[in-house]
């Protein structure tokens, strides 16, 4: 190693030591502040403000005119860092906030998410990092343009690149928004665009260069603000301080009280509470909402009646009547919206999810329950799958492996990225059990009024997020009456933990940290799919080298605004939005990328089949299978409305389908056509060696 | 360009490798998945075995395996003449 990348690298890490030392001191100085008597909002405000300034001033330090920088940061982002910043593109805000949550409302099921964005980095270092870094240049259809030959299938990368990357940073922002409205009181239009500004300071001054250097810092703050809570939290219920080691003991004490409150009689009664109400609600609704609507009035109106024509009027017990009456809802559509609540409700007269065991089935029978269990196998595999795979096929996370010096640097850069997402990714499931402890030992069967404060604060919060009703009335909280939302266990930690509420923002500075520096490289991604290869590779290739980046800056600029704007119109399930895009990356990219490289007989038209192939496939099977488009009247009139599901396999995992559509229609269609040029061998050839003495192909200059 | 028989036993030497290394990543991923119900009743540390492997033992094999590999490459690499030397 040369003295230049060596000193470099010690100077990288120099000024990220201090930036650590410096970031723990400033949180430090909060929490003092906090004991002084500091306001919490203004805590929240300048947790929000800082970290945005010191994005800013990384991306105003790394701004760049320069091409190779501004698209792959100057090609000499050392394995280390790249790993570090590949950790916080790759975390976005559904990992940092929303997966513990999950866990600990789906137990193992949820796992594959764990496994999912975890192990499809094999398939990144085995089959595409190395050769895409011989390969150099600066996108995923600079390579697909190259390999395949022609501008047909460069646009379909770019078109498919823009719809995976669009789709995702919608993900982004909505989490962006629903942080900064929830620590700073804004409202959630106002923090999407607050957080935007986040988001372009750092990208739109520095590209490529900007947003890794940022996104290292992201990762700093955001793998502290996760492991803070968790360690505490551990040392509370174990005494020991590796929460990942021991929480196997606490899931042996989970799975105990699991059993207990299962055959608890309160915890029964509450159940059936939930269950007869559902019933209920059901019925009134297969009647008709305005039929019951009147009759459930009437009961109500003819009550007071009675009670005030008694030869003995009871004030107190018309008053009660009178109360129901008017407390009774206003319209017919506010009561239907009611009874369906009470309806999907009834799913809380199930017993609690024993959270170590495999695919519960459930059902009346043995058979019924074996078919089920069987059922939530296949969806797992084929979810874990999609996600794999869509992970070697996510054009923001591959254009992160041009930027290492080197091939080899490009493979150890993959090891540290896995490295530091592991961090987080092994630590989650121990939080969730470690959480629920907690619930199951300290909230249920206390006493309403011994609440612990932050039931109590977040329950003010939103009700979506936490919400206890004491149904049978016997001022006992029960498992069964507690309601709680996903998103809220990562932000409740610290408070369950003991921790002063400098920690609760330190976490929300962790998840804005998660959010933007995915958003970031999603958004440079569609920006640079625009700009260069829509733009300069297929509509003006004389294009000078500062109009390019102009170009691209505008787009960048277009694109954030149009995701912000579509943002704000809350398109609905922010995980299905996520596991979207993996299934569409996967079925448009992956069987085209891994073919080209170890199948020197793929063609051109088998790429362009496959890719449009695999990419109808899930798009097909996902308009005709998730509720958001069955419902969609017009889908429906043209022949494309609900079907049944193939294998029963849920809408997020459709990525299987178009993988095995996408890579067969390959294989045949390059077997019926004729073999590639020689040209195109050699690039084969190329890419596959870090060396070849005598080799003149040289493609990562290409076109600089 | 010329590719000698030392090149297509390096390319030999990887595709063995990757295909080894993909049949690890298989089976400590979909056939764990697959038996997850039957490794359940093995008690490891207190966890179930299965939610174990899904929790973290796979997680760590991924790690080892990519690790493993950018080792392995790298002594390739230099045995066959094709690595990049001292790098800028």
């Amino acid at each position: 190693m040369s003295t230049g990348t060596a000193s470099f690298k010690q100077q990288l890490k120099r000024y990220y030591s201090f930036y650590t030392v410096g970031f723990i001191t400033f949180v430090i100085l909060l929490g003092i502040a906090e004991q002084m008597g500091m306001p919490r909002l203004y805590m929240g405000y300048t947790f929000l403000a800082a970290t945005i300034l010191l994005y800013a001033g990384i991306g105003i330090m790394s701004r760049t005119l320069d091409v190779a920088e501004y698209y792959v940061a100057g090609r000499k982002v050392p394995a280390l860092f790249n790993g570090m910043a590949t950790g916080a593109d790759w975390m976005s805000a559904a990992s940092f906030i929303g997966m513990a949550g999950g866990l600990y409302l789906q137990g193992f099921d949820g796992l594959a998410f764990i496994m999912g964005w975890t192990g499809g980095y094999c398939l990144v270092a085995l089959l595409l990092a190395p050769y895409l870094r011989k390969f150099g240049q600066f996108t995923i259809p600079d390579f697909l343009g190259a390999r395949y030959g022609g501008n047909v299938v460069r646009s379909i990368g770019i078109l498919s690149a823009i719809i995976v990357s669009f789709v995702y940073v919608v993900a982004q922002i909505y989490g962006v928004g629903l942080i900064t409205s929830r620590f700073t009181g804004l409202e959630f239009g106002v923090g999407v665009f607050v957080g935007l500004a986040g988001i372009l300071v750092c990208s739109f001054l520095g590209g490529m260069k900007a947003v890794t250097w940022t996104q290292v810092a992201q990762y700093i703050i955001l793998i502290v603000a996760y492991m803070i809570p968790v360690v505490w939290l551990s040392v509370k219920e174990t005494g020991i301080p590796v929460p990942q080691l021991v929480y196997g003991k606490v899931l042996e004490k989970v799975t105990e009280l699991e059993k207990k409150l299962t055959a608890d009689p309160k915890e029964i009664e509450v159940r059936k509470i939930f269950g007869d109400r559902a019933k209920a609600a059901a019925e009134k609704l297969k009647a008709g909402a305005e039929t019951s609507y009147n009759a459930d009035k009437a009961v109500l109106v003819a009550k007071v009646d009675e009670l005030k024509a008694a030869p003995t009027p009871d004030g107190a017990a018309i008053m009660a009547a009178e109360n129901a009456v008017s407390s009774f809802a206003k319209d017919v559509k506010t009561y239907e919206t009611q009874l369906k609540g009470q309806q999907a409700a009834g799913g809380r007269a199930a017993p609690p999810l024993p959270h170590g065991t495999p695919f519960v089935g459930v059902g009346k029978t043995d058979e019924e329950k074996q078919k089920s269990s069987d059922n939530k196998r296949n969806n797992f595999l084929a979810l874990v799958f999609s996600l794999m795979v869509g992970t070697a096929a996510l054009p923001h996370i591959l254009m992160r492996y041009y930027t290492t010096p080197s091939v080899h640097e490009a493979r150890v850069s993959v090891f540290w990225s896995l490295f530091f997402i592991f961090l987080l990714y092994f630590t989650a499931p121990a939080l969730a059990v470690l959480v629920k402890f907690d619930i199951y030992s300290n909230v249920v069967g206390k006493a309403f009024a011994d609440l612990p404060a932050w039931a109590t604060s977040w329950q003010a919060v939103d009700k979506a997020l936490l919400n206890i009703v004491d149904m049978n009335k016997d001022g006992i909280v029960q498992l069964a009456e507690i309601a709680i939302g996903q998103d809220i266990i990562v932000l409740v930690t610290p408070e369950i933990a003991g921790l002063p509420y400098v920690i609760s923002g330190l976490v929300a500075a962790g998840g804005l940290a998660a959010a933007l520096s995915t958003a970031d490289g999603l958004l440079l991604t569609i920006a640079n799919a625009l700009s260069h290869d829509l733009y300069y590779k297929i509509i003006n290739p004389d294009a000078s080298t500062a109009r390019r980046i102009t170009i691209s800056k505008t787009l960048l600029l277009v694109v954030a605004i149009t995701a912000a704007w579509v943002t704000a119109q809350k398109p609905g399930d922010i995980l299905f939005l996520v596991g979207a895009a993996f299934s569409l990356a996967a079925s448009a990219f992956f069987p085209a990328l891994v073919l080209g490289i170890f199948w020197k007989r793929a063609n051109k038209p088998a790429a362009i089949a496959g890719m449009l192939v695999g990419l109808g496939v899930t798009m097909y099977y996902m308009l005709r299978t998730y509720p958001f488009f069955t419902n969609m009247e017009f889908l429906a009139n043209i022949g494309m409305g609900k079907m049944d599901l193939w294998f029963a396999i849920a809408p997020i995992g459709s990525g299987v389908f178009g993988v095995a559509a996408g890579m067969s229609t390959m294989v045949v269609v390059s077997l019926l056509t004729k073999a590639p040029d020689q040209d195109t061998q050699d690039l084969v050839e190329h890419v596959r060696y870090p060396v070849i003495k005598g080799d003149k192909l040289d493609t990562t200059n290409a076109y600089s | 360009m010329q590719l000698t028989e030392i090149h297509l036993d390096y390319w030999r030497k990887n595709l063995r490798m990757t295909a080894l290394l993909l049949s690890i990543w298989f089976v400590a991923t979909f056939v764990v998945i697959y038996f997850a119900r039957e490794l359940a009743t093995i008690n490891f540390f207190g966890w179930p075995f299965s939610f174990y492997m899904a929790a973290q033992g796979s997680l760590i094999i991924y790690v080892l395996i990519i690790g493993f590999y950018a080792m392995y490459m790298k002594k390739l690499d230099i045995e066959h003449g094709v690595d990049e030397g001292e790098q800028e």
